[in-house]
């Protein structure tokens, strides 16, 4: 039998879904069984890091097959163990069923099938402790070509002729980037990987630091290696414990072998990294706040010009680039810029890393080619809504993106399209909404974030969009005025036109895209005072129970946070309107349906 | 004067000896050791890395992670990102709130836990999410607290 391999998926996702469990499971049925010692049939149980369709977790790959078990519970351990590693049968039980059949490749799922990976490629394949399985899969040879057979010019190129632009923000061509730093007259230079995640629904960097740190750090240092920099910092969120253990045990391993510090691989280059850790700043993720904050400052932007590859860290020209711009690297210098230039679009070349989340069957890390149709995410890849629910609108960019509405789903996805239709491509949160969603309320929720996050420098952002907020907030409770409308359009396009750093740059971009795609929405809870998707609780009709329907089982009754339903046992129930806050809470328990919102149908609630 | 003041404290401000930019690094690892950062510390590294107290008070009330009051036993942080507020997360809030008796930031009457409001911990799968101290718990309703409470609240370690 072929030397086999269990591989469970680590990700934050599935260990809070019970991963930890299964491994033990496995660990232990197979000392149990006496087979770890077996030299013929070697199963090793390894931590992976994110696999990707966190909604199918815990995960277990068994190699080489690529047998994917998901959704596994302790119990199915040992007949995995019994049926599979030791006689050789898939358990078609514990596979997950798609279209009607049971897939048993890894590969053949549709969330897997319909992506292109390079960034995220060796993630949930390797180890991310073991640097034997990062050099397995080519790990450290573009460092190697970079540094003994290339000049730093001819590595610059490479990644200019990619096409290669910024994965976590405005794309700016990653490959300029560096000309422009290395071209910078100055005896130091460095290199930052911004790993200041914050975009609420994005966790793609993490994922990558967590899964695959040795590709970051190889990244840095063809990067330090193209521009002259002997010195790299890595800035890392204070909220991702895991990944700054992960990164800096990997960190130790690459000086131990000689890929970081002095002379590497015997060459002339030295290169270290440092991690710096966040402290709960979104706006830190803005290149010149973040800077701020590696110096041991409050974090707050500089205006640009100056460009930090003029003068960046400590007055020295740097480079900033995102997490996912670096983890594409080392793969464009293996496989060369032409090979990820053939995939993409003629503006956007290589894939891009979406975090899917929201009212979706499969949320969680999609890499796909730039080009992809909305529509192809959502329903091709993820799996489309559930509960039969209608798709309204998808957010792209979080807090400094947009909303795009249902009827633009053919909208093929590169960095030129999401900007004209009022979205940007951002880190590449993709949050789904249905039909249930209020768009006025996902507005205000985006500008109460990054209200909240503005760092208070310059008067627009500070003020203006405290005052969007508040008109937000005034139509989201019932008391919006006429005019209101123009006021956040007015407001919305000054901040956009007058602000310092990209925070306020972007931060109306919510609120305009909704108004632009769901003015109708706005209307109707300004001028009819109704929120149409019955979210807004203030303007949200009551619930009634239908007499008919009722069973009298009083679980809504215990379920009501305000107490507004009475009656026994038997007994048809009854909702107090005025007591109603309208959160729904009732209808979800009722085991009959009998409860709807009164100003919508039966069935529409 | 207050060199001999936090002898605990030397070897952290012996470790960032010599380096750039210490400031922020230095502040997350008293803060592990102290549990927070009241004014007797704040001057106390302000004088140990020979920074002016208006700098160190500065990046501590800009970053959100740094704390000048004292933290409960566990730090109950309930994700407000777009995925968990779609999903309901308020409500959870509310039921912290509710059982804990207690408003955001603040710290519960026994210690076990102060209240925070998360922006995105990055496992939208699992919305809505709350997150103790480092583990997270997933796909909750606001039923569901109180028996996640309680794990923390009997055995003053994290349940299983």
């Amino acid at each position: 039998m072929d030397n086999r391999e269990v591989l469970i998926c680590s990700g934050t996702g599935c260990l809070s879904s019970g991963a930890e469990e299964i491994e033990e499971a496995f660990q232990q049925e197979l000392v149990d069984r006496d087979l770890l010692e077996d030299i013929e049939v070697k199963k090793v149980v390894k931590k992976t890091g994110c696999v990707g369709p966190c909604s199918l977790g815990p995960i277990a790959i068994v190699k080489p097959e690529k047998t994917f078990y998901g959704k596994l519970e302790v119990q199915d351990v040992e007949k995995i163990v019994t049926e599979h590693l030791e006689q050789g049968n898939i358990v078609t039980d514990l596979l997950v069923e798609e279209d009607g059949h049971k897939v048993e490749e890894y590969t053949e799922l549709n969330f897997i099938k319909g992506q292109k990976q390079i960034a995220l490629k060796n993630i949930g394949e390797i180890d991310p402790a073991s640097v034997e399985d990062y050099l397995k899969q080519e790990g450290y040879q573009a460092v190697e070509k970079a540094l003994l057979d290339s000049t730093p010019e001819e590595v610059i190129k490479e990644i200019k002729d990619s096409g290669l632009r910024g994965r976590g923000g405005a794309g700016f061509p990653t490959g300029l980037k560096w000309e422009f730093t290395a071209q910078a007259e100055s005896e130091q230079k460095y290199i930052v990987c911004n790993a200041d995640e914050g975009d609420p629904g994005a966790f793609m960097d993490r994922s990558i630091i967590e899964g695959d740190p040795h590709k970051v750090i190889e990244a840095m240092t063809i990067a330090g290696y193209a521009i002259g920099a002997d010195k790299g910092y890595v800035y890392v969120r204070a909220e991702y414990p895991l990944a700054i253990e992960t990164l800096a045990s990997a960190l130790d391993i690459a000086r131990d072998r000689g890929y970081l510090g002095e002379n590497i691989l015997e060459s002339d280059f030295s290169f270290d990294i440092e991690i710096r850790v966040g402290a709960g700043a979104f706006v830190c993720g803005e290149e010149t706040a973040l800077l701020k904050s590696i110096e041991g400052k409050r974090g707050m932007p500089n205006p640009k010009p100056p460009y930090p590859a003029q003068k960046g860290l400590w007055g020295e020209p740097t480079v900033i680039n995102n997490v996912e711009t670096l983890a594409c690297v080392p793969e464009i210098i293996n496989q060369g810029s032409s090979w990820f230039n053939g995939i993409g679009t003629e503006s956007s070349s290589g894939s891009k890393v979406f975090a899917v989340a929201g009212d979706v069957i499969g949320t969680g890390l999609i890499e796909v080619p730039m080009g992809i149709t909305i529509k192809e995410v959502v329903f091709d890849v993820a799996g489309g809504i559930p509960d039969n629910k209608e798709l309204k609108a998808v957010q792209i960019g979080g807090p400094s993106g947009g909303t795009i509405p249902s009827q633009y789903m053919d909208l093929e996805i590169d960095y030129e399209s999401l900007n004209e239709a009022g979205a940007i491509m951002g880190s590449g949160g993709l949050v789904v909404m249905d039909e249930d969603t209020c768009m006025v309320d996902v507005a205000r929720f985006f500008l109460d974030f990054t209200q909240e996050e503005s760092c208070g420098k310059c008067p627009p952002c500070r003020i203006g969009t405290k005052r969007m907020l508040e008109i937000l907030e005034r139509i989201t409770s019932g008391a919006g005025e006429e005019g209101d409308i123009d006021k956040l359009q007015e407001l919305g396009e000054r901040i956009i036109e007058t602000s310092l750093c990209g925070l306020g740059q972007t931060a109306p971009n919510p609120v305009l895209s909704t108004i632009r795609f769901f003015r109708d929405e706005y209307e109707a809870h300004i001028y009819d005072e109704t929120c149409p998707a019955g979210v807004c609780q203030e303007l949200a009709p009551p619930y009634v129970i239908e007499d008919e329907t009722c069973i009298g089982c009083t679980n809504c009754v215990d379920e009501c946070p305000v107490e507004a339903i009475s009656g026994e046992a038997g007994e048809v129930h009854e909702i107090d309107e005025d007591e109603c806050i309208a959160c729904g809470a009732c209808a979800e328990v009722c085991p009959v349906d009998a409860i709807y919102q009164r100003s919508q149908g039966k069935g529409d609630a | 004067m207050g060199a001999e003041k936090f002898p605990e404290l030397d070897p952290i401000f012996a470790k960032y000896r010599g380096k750039k930019g210490t400031l922020i690094p230095v502040l997350h690892e008293v803060q592990n050791r102290v549990g927070y950062l009241p004014e007797d510390i704040q001057k106390h590294v302000a004088q140990k890395l020979n920074v002016p107290l208006s700098k160190v008070t500065g990046v501590i009330s800009f970053y959100s992670f740094f704390s000048t009051e004292p933290q409960g036993e566990h730090t109950l942080g309930v994700c407000l990102g777009t995925a968990c507020y779609v999903k309901g997360a308020e409500a959870l809030v509310e039921e912290v709130k509710d059982q804990l008796d207690i408003s955001e930031g603040e710290t519960s009457d026994d210690g076990k836990f102060t209240l925070t409001v998360t922006r995105c911990v990055g496992t939208c799968s699992l919305a809505p999410v709350v997150m103790i101290d480092n583990k997270y718990y997933g796909n909750l309703k606001p039923a569901d607290i109180p028996e996640i409470l309680a794990k923390y609240q009997d055995s003053g370690q994290e349940g299983k």
